[in-house]
């Protein structure tokens, strides 16, 4: 693992993230889940990395914990520099706001507003965002942009949900299960528009999946099982998400 | 659901509180009077004369349906209370010299009773001796047939006739300027030379009489003897006084217990609604697991019949508590010997069964709702909920809106019933909220117009014995007196029909600027020269209108019968009456230019030499001042009204808390999820507290106006439901009541707004990335 941290840093590739021995232990009741045991890893800019693992293996509390949702029992995690692991409550929402695009398994659209303003549910709050026409167009829903969440399947959902998360031109993009409610002819287009982003807006972004298909238009693939990392695949070629089926 | 159940129980417990205090106290009062009448053999039949024979006394007891009879001597006194400068009237009743009296026992409080003979002993009326202070052993100095004498006091008493201890003709208490002295019968008789003889008979029936045939019998044998006409309880002063106020009070009961159960079932009914609409996941779960629809509806019924369970405890103990309270203060007042307050089990009852039948009716309703669902479709992906651009944004506010503030406008338009019915809740709750303070206002504006404009002198003089105009020039030639209004009073018996009411024409001079008869405009009558005016009231309860003719029975001198024309309708608010000019009224009792009292405006710094000179002046009866009458007003009604519309307030209080904090844990259990997302995607809890609490906001700000409206009407069934005798409430409603009822449902509101924000503070962002909705 150490090895391949050097590589990359050797390779002048810079880290988005760096997290040292994070540690996560739930209660529940009276039981002690340990959902992380001591996790090391970084994060490059501009990667597109795949978490992969079957549930319980810890990966969604470890993106909890980078996007700020979360705070771990022990261990560290540093963006750009800044110790998330140290910040208060009000530091991480502005964390969140300016610099994370989250995507939910499901979609977590407000009803109430359309396309459109849902996407700008973010950027009227964020210091310097696309337009939401743009992200909107970028995952290919320029028709959309007057149509309530209930008028849109749910893969066009998931696509606002990306034109959301990516409208405010986050550091990082982090997705949990994007495709995890979709069938694959819908999941495709979604991881398309995925694809797009890290590609044309060369953002770094972490993507859960229990699917190795998936994982293959990663460039580096990251296993996790029972709160360890198991393993660590870098793809030699990204396919691209038009040929991932499942 | 902890907070939530609380805040239910809350508002069942204020709505049950209310019903319960106010029944209750008007239980308390009846049953308190009804044992007190009994312990103390109070009379049924009561009758005044000039002078009788004791002999006449057995063929009164011998008239058929006669069971008992007290003959009695009773005389009018003026009475000199030590540093006390305003004159004060009195009335001497003699007590029996060998044994209880027969009738209308006396209740010593203090000392004990004058000895049979001594006619320098008295007992006095409590509430007289607590005014002054008076304790036995004080001295007090009596205008007794024309001669002061000394008195000592020997002790203090209470008499089931003078519950209300009124003097006569006034129609509001003053225990400062008016008492009731008990003196021996032998000498007080000996004073007005009713030695083997009375001038006062008691009655007491044998069960199942009839009073009117034996006030017909008694009529024709006292006439001979200056009798002034026999009248039953309903007649008698204190008796009177007491039914108009425990009317009022069981009117005001009625209503207010009305209005509260109704609120509070209607909001139980709405709010306990969407709680279980909120729960409809579990239910799911529940009916997946096999529980049929009947278990899941009796599951939630229990649930919510704890929480009503809850509240009428709580509401029974309140309202006992309150109610306690209120009684005692009646007690006091009335100076009841005792009290017999309990809270009697069917208010209890009552409450639980409208608290409960209107929760289990919301219950039913959204369980019924939540089991239609089958449970797989409940447990799948919810589809996200239908919306559109809302009214407010198409008439064009569209590019004006943030997107939270879009939030808000379309939720609310989503659901307009929901939202309507959660306003319309605050809207009651601020309604009720005004009828509170509505009587503060209303007797404030009583005391401007009947003190400010309609009786505006500062001293009313009585005489003995209508007198000759020559008085009024006397009155003026006191130094201090800037301003003399003479005026007749003299007591009737109007008829029209078959109804009649027992009152007085106050007869006065049409150019007369100190008091006056008002018209609806609360413009000074003009005078008739013939015919008389009679208050609204008055002409309501004999049921005749300008035009008629109405028979005056006067009560007085010859007792003359004549027909009068009703030559208009006198605006009053306070007391009922008939006016006429001081020369009509004259020319119908047929005398000359006859006056029996004054009003003066006088210099107030030389207002206790001009009580001096009254009380020295032998044909002065009694003077009332304007500013005592006033204080007694307050003391008296507005005291005990004030006191329960406090309750009332501080009730609605509650459940404009109860509905509000209600309506944000709901509004938050339904939002959650939405409202956890935008956390997540960087808002701040300010942020989404905003579109939480905004929506409520905009809601009870929505909901003020239709609540002042809902206020208006309520104050305006409430005068016009009420029956007042005696007083007319008139229906204004000041800035300062609209403004407490709007800041008490925002001050509920932003309360339970803070409370809820500290939830929104903690929304678990976590839970709601893997969750459906």
């Amino acid at each position: 693992m150490s090895n391949q941290v050097e590589a990359a840093a050797a390779s002048g590739q810079e880290a988005v993230f760096r997290i040292q021995g994070l540690t996560k232990i739930y209660l529940m009741g009276e039981v002690q889940v340990h959902a992380l045991r001591g996790v090391d890893l970084e994060f490059f800019q501009g990667e597109m990395t795949a978490l992969l693992g079957p549930s319980g293996s810890g990966k969604s509390t470890l993106l909890n914990i980078i996007g700020g949702l979360d705070t771990p029992t022990a261990g560290r995690v540093w963006y750009r520099g800044t110790d998330l692991t140290a910040a208060s409550e009000k530091a991480l929402t502005q964390y969140r706001r300016q610099h994370v695009g989250f995507v939910f398994q499901f979609y977590n659209l407000i009803p109430s507003l359309t396309a459109r303003e849902n996407v700008s549910v973010v950027t009227e709050i964020a210091t310097d965002p696309m337009s939401a026409q743009e992200a909107l167009a970028l995952v290919g829903l320029s028709a959309r942009l007057d149509h309530f969440p209930a008028q849109l399947s749910g893969g066009e959902q998931q696509r606002v949900a990306i034109a959301r998360a990516i409208a405010k031109n986050p550091a990082v993009l982090l997705c949990d299960e994007p495709t995890g409610a979709l069938d694959s002819t819908t999941g495709v287009v979604v991881l398309e528009a995925l694809e797009r982003v890290n590609r044309e807006l060369g953002t770094t972004t972490a993507l859960i999946t229990h699917n190795a298909g998936i994982s293959a238009m990663a460039d580096r693939v990251i296993r996790l099982a029972d709160g360890h990392i198991a393993e660590t695949v870098r793809n030699p070629v990204r396919r691209s998400a038009h040929d991932i089926q499942w | 659901m902890a907070g939530q159940a609380l805040a239910i129980a809350m508002v069942i417990a204020a709505g049950s509180a209310t019903y319960i205090m106010s029944v209750n106290v008007y239980e308390a009062l009846s049953e308190t009077r009804h044992e007190y009448y009994e312990r103390e053999r109070f009379a049924e039949v009561f009758a005044n004369l000039t002078r009788a024979p004791q002999s006449l006394a057995a063929r009164v007891e011998a008239l058929p349906g006669v069971d008992r009879v007290q003959t009695r001597v009773v005389a009018a006194a003026l009475i000199d209370v030590p540093d006390f400068a305003d004159p004060v009237t009195g009335r001497l009743v003699s007590i029996p010299d060998d044994a209880d009296p027969l009738l209308n026992g006396i209740h010593l409080r203090r000392g004990r009773l004058p000895q049979p003979g001594r006619d320098d002993e008295v007992l006095v009326s409590e509430a007289f001796a607590d005014a002054h202070g008076l304790r036995p052993g004080d001295r007090l100095s009596v205008l007794i047939k024309g001669r002061y004498r000394t008195v000592s006091l020997v002790g203090v008493a209470l008499s089931p006739e003078f519950i209300y201890q009124i003097a006569p003709g006034r129609i509001l208490p003053d225990f400062k300027r008016y008492g009731v002295l008990w003196m021996s019968r032998k000498p007080l008789a000996a004073a007005y030379e009713m030695e083997e003889g009375f001038n006062d008979i008691l009655l007491g029936l044998a069960p199942g009489a009839d009073p009117e045939s034996v006030i017909e019998q008694l009529d024709l044998l006292l006439e001979p003897y200056g009798g002034l006409g026999a009248f039953g309880r309903e007649d008698q002063i204190s008796h009177k006084f007491l039914n108009e106020e425990f009317r009022q009070l069981q009117q005001t009961a009625g209503l207010f217990s009305g209005i509260f159960l109704g609120v509070t079932a209607f909001l139980l009914n709405v709010v306990i609604g969407r709680l279980v609409n909120t729960q409809r996941e579990q239910i799911a779960i529940l009916k997946a697991f096999g529980y049929g629809n009947v278990q899941i509806g009796w599951h939630y019924v229990q649930m919510v019949l704890a929480i009503v369970l809850l509240g009428v405890l709580a509401g029974t103990g309140l309202g006992a508590w309150l109610g306690g309270g209120l009684s005692e203060l009646y007690m006091d007042y009335y100076r009841f010997p005792f009290l017999r307050y309990r809270v009697h089990a069917d208010t209890v009852l009552v409450a639980t069964l409208v608290t409960g039948l209107a929760a289990v009716a919301g219950t039913l309703g959204a369980v019924r709702q939540a089991v239609r669902l089958p449970p797989a479709e409940a447990m799948r992906p919810a589809p996200p909920e239908t919306y559109h651009t809302s009214w407010l944004e198409r008439l064009g506010f569209r590019g004006r809106l943030d997107q939270p503030s879009r939030m808000i406008l379309r939720h609310i338009s989503r659901r307009p019933l929901k939202s309507a019915l959660t306003a319309a809740g605050i809207a009651m709750a601020c309604g009720v909220m005004m009828l509170g303070t509505f009587f503060t206002d209303a007797m404030d504006e009583m005391v401007e117009i009947e003190f400010g404009l309609a009786q505006r002198e500062d001293l009313a003089v009585s005489f003995y014995d209508p007198t000759s105009l020559r008085a009024v020039h006397e009155l003026r030639g006191l130094p201090g007196v800037h301003y003399v209004e003479p005026f007749r009073s003299v007591p009737v018996r109007l008829r029209a029909g078959p109804r009649s009411y027992r009152t007085s024409i106050l007869g006065y001079r049409p150019d007369a600027v100190l008091h006056r008869a008002l018209d609806d405009e609360l413009q000074p009558l003009r005078l008739p020269d013939q015919g008389v005016l009679l208050t609204e009231q008055l002409a309501g309860i004999l049921g005749i209108a300008p035009g008629d003719a109405v028979e005056a029975e006067i009560l007085e001198g010859r007792r003359p019968r004549r027909q009068v024309e009703v030559a208009g309708v006198v605006r009053q608010y306070i007391g009922i009456g008939a006016y006429m000019s001081l020369d009509g009224l004259n020319r119908l009792m047929q005398e000359g230019h006859a006056i029996s009292g004054a009003y003066l405006a006088v210099d107030s710094l030389q207002r206790d030499d001009i009580y001096q000179r009254l009380k020295d002046t032998p044909r002065v009866a009694a003077t009332e001042a304007s500013d005592a009458r006033l204080e007694n007003f307050y003391d008296s009604i507005a005291e005990f009204l004030l006191t329960y519309m406090g309750f009332i307030s501080v009730l609605s209080a509650a459940i404009v808390f109860g509905i509000v904090y209600n309506s944000a844990r709901i509004a938050l259990a339904e939002r959650g999820r939405e409202l956890a997302s935008l956390r997540v995607l960087g808002y701040t809890r300010a942020e989404v507290s905003y579109i939480l609490l905004g929506e409520l906001g905009l809601l009870t700000l929505l909901a003020i106006p239709p609540g002042f409206g809902l206020g208006y009407l309520l104050s305006a069934w409430m005068v016009a439901t009420l029956p007042h005798e005696l007083f007319r409430i008139p229906l204004v409603l000041e800035h300062d009541t609209y403004a407490l009822a709007a800041a008490i449902v925002i001050a509920a509101a932003a309360i339970s707004g803070l409370i809820v924000r500290q939830r929104v503070d903690h929304l678990d962002m976590v839970a709601v990335l893997k969750t459906r909705e």
